[in-house]
């Protein structure tokens, strides 16, 4: 694999991989954006793979009270899937189990997409025949009582088939605490960017995996990145690297999912290879499955 | 580009139906074409070259001058663009709107905004009796868009509402909200005896309180409702007195139970 040196880092000649997905969006507003923040944690808690939680999801990003359709707090969650019905399934079962649960919250729309997905649509049935319809500016929304109140749920959000998940970073340093140092720098600098959402825990995810197992799974951990086997197998990495750390990206769009990882790696070479990541490469499959590639040649600084 | 101007040459000596001046049915028309349509509602042939004196230009934009409230259906069926009428009008202004805007700079008559589906309609004087009611026969009265009234309203305003806002900055006469299905109705002054008067399911916000309430809605206590901030963010846009109405606590009624008991009134705690 050929590479390039960019201020004393190893960029490798490689590109991301990444997938068409469904995508969704709703903005969740409560009365303090403490509240907002905890229905939206509870909410994209268990998103971190389709591969075993249904779908993908995160925080987008705080909203002002300026910004949020009833003037309070609120927080904007992005929920990624493979199919619209799925999609479905996790966006009504997450609003309902985490959001209408919280004290104070509303959930509005937060996606104009070509088709819709239920929400307040679908939750009103909880209001047992007392929930009340409301349509304001070309908007419907559910007022449904709960015991603090009302929840107050838009009709229905956007979806879009053009999003895109999968972009990746695979960020190498000499130990653990300096790769984490570069995957935390990374992180902050993609948390600014619209419309993407880095689903695994803090945006980071330290056991990358590959397509298939020796036994019944449908994936398993990608052994050239496991510092410990370097020496057993067909490693990837050669004898400076200590630690690797990932982070995915999912955007609802192509060039959502190119800024973040544009913004990534900035940071990282920002922060440089004395305190931070000595090499970074990207997760592909040979470029044969995902219609997306975004190459690191192309978004460095 | 200019609006097309019909400034009146005379009050008529019968009620005119100005249904024809709306928009979508002048669009093709030049202002010769335009003056020899057909107002009359009687035996005797009146067309808008006799009433009015026609100034050609846009027909997407249309204004009324000198208007009187012998001049009916203003706005009947409008889908698109705007129409300005100064002065009075008289019955079912803006009946079956779809689209569009509509300004009164005067007063309104009966039936205004009757069966309107969408659009906006403002009239800056007082409306008439069953402001957005059902015409005899009709099961519905308005359906959607949204219409503000600066002044006063007459008796049963939002009559039988099935959809869309109706602000009123003024007064309401008695039972406004008679028979509403749904949609929302706002009175910023004080509303007449029997608000909400058989009301199945809706929303009706009286800001200044109400001469006589039906022992029919009961009270579910004070609320600072995030439904209402909704309302208030959207009315702003049409009325800030009525938006100002909305921000404080204000205590929910409900009802009315001699019927269906889905509605809601909602009136200061003060």
């Amino acid at each position: 694999m050929r590479e390039m040196i960019v201020k004393g880092i190893r960029i490798d000649d490689t590109f991301a991989e990444a997938f068409n997905m469904r995508a969704t969006a709703v903005i969740i507003t409560a009365d303090s954006a403490h509240w907002a923040r905890q229905a939206a944690v509870t909410m994209t808690g268990f998103g971190t793979s389709v591969i075993g939680c249904g779908c993908e999801a995160g925080i987008d990003g705080e909203l002002s009270p300026r910004e949020t359709p009833d003037r309070r707090p609120g927080i904007r969650v992005l929920l990624f899937a493979v199919s619209t019905s799925e999609l479905q399934r996790q966006l009504q079962n997450r609003v309902a189990q985490c959001v209408l649960t919280t004290p104070g919250s509303a959930c509005y729309a937060g996606l104009e997409g070509e088709e819709a997905l239920k929400l307040g649509n679908a939750l009103r049935f909880f209001g047992d025949g007392w929930q009340i319809s409301k349509r304001f500016a070309g908007k419907h929304y559910w007022r449904v009582p709960v015991m603090d109140g009302e929840f107050v749920c838009e009709a229905a959000t956007g979806l879009t088939k053009g999003a895109v998940g999968g972009g990746n970073l695979l960020i190498m340093g000499r130990e653990p605490r300096m790769t984490l140092a570069a995957a935390e720098a990374a992180v902050d600098a993609i948390d600014a960017v619209p419309d993407v959402i880095m689903p695994f825990p803090g945006g980071i995810v330290r056991s990358g995996s590959k397509v298939g197992s020796k036994y019944k799974a449908s994936a398993s951990t990608n052994e050239a990145y496991c510092p410990t086997l370097r020496g057993a197998v067909k490693s990837a990495l050669g004898p400076e690297i200590g630690s690797v750390l990932e982070i995915v990206i999912d955007g609802l769009t192509s060039t959502a999912v190119a800024a973040a990882m544009r913004a990534g790696l900035a940071a990282m070479i920002k922060l440089g290879p004395k305190q931070g990541a000595v090499r970074i490469g990207a997760g592909n499959y040979g470029g044969k499955l995902g219609p997306h590639h975004f190459h690191l040649k192309d978004l460095l600084p | 580009m200019k609006p097309l101007v019909l400034t009146m040459r005379a009050i008529p000596d019968e009620r005119l139906d100005l249904s024809p001046l709306v928009p979508h049915r002048l669009s093709g028309k030049t202002a010769s074409e335009i003056a020899k349509l057909d107002l009359q509602t009687g035996r005797q042939r009146i067309t808008v070259g006799d009433i009015f004196r026609v100034r050609g230009g846009d027909v997407q934009s249309v204004r009324l001058e000198g208007a009187t409230d012998r001049l009916d259906q203003i706005g009947q069926d409008m889908a698109g663009g705007e129409i300005v009428v100064d002065g009075d009008v008289g019955n079912q202004a803006g009946r079956s709107m779809t689209g569009g805007r509509l300004v009164i700079n005067g007063n309104a008559g009966r039936w205004a905004a009757s069966g309107m589906r969408g659009g906006q309609m403002e009239i800056t004087g007082a409306a008439g009796d069953l402001l957005g009611g059902p015409l005899a026969g009709e099961v519905a009265g308005m359906r959607g868009g949204v219409v503000v009234v600066r002044g006063d309203v007459g008796e049963r305003a939002g009559d039988r509402l099935r959809r869309g806002t109706i602000v009123v900055e003024g007064r309401a006469g008695a039972r406004a909200g008679s028979c509403m299905i749904a949609g929302t109705l706002i009175v910023r002054r004080a509303a007449g005896p029997l608000p909400g008067y058989l009301m199945r399911r809706g929303t009706v916000v009286l800001a200044g309180g109400c001469d006589e309430l039906s022992p029919t809605f009961l009270d579910c206590g004070v609320h600072d409702l995030v439904a209402l901030r909704l309302m208030a963010a959207f009315v702003k846009g049409h009325s800030a007195p009525a938006a100002s109405a909305l921000r404080a606590p204000l205590r929910r009624l409900a009802g009315d139970m001699a019927v269906l008991g889905k509605g809601e009134i909602f009136c200061s705690d003060e």
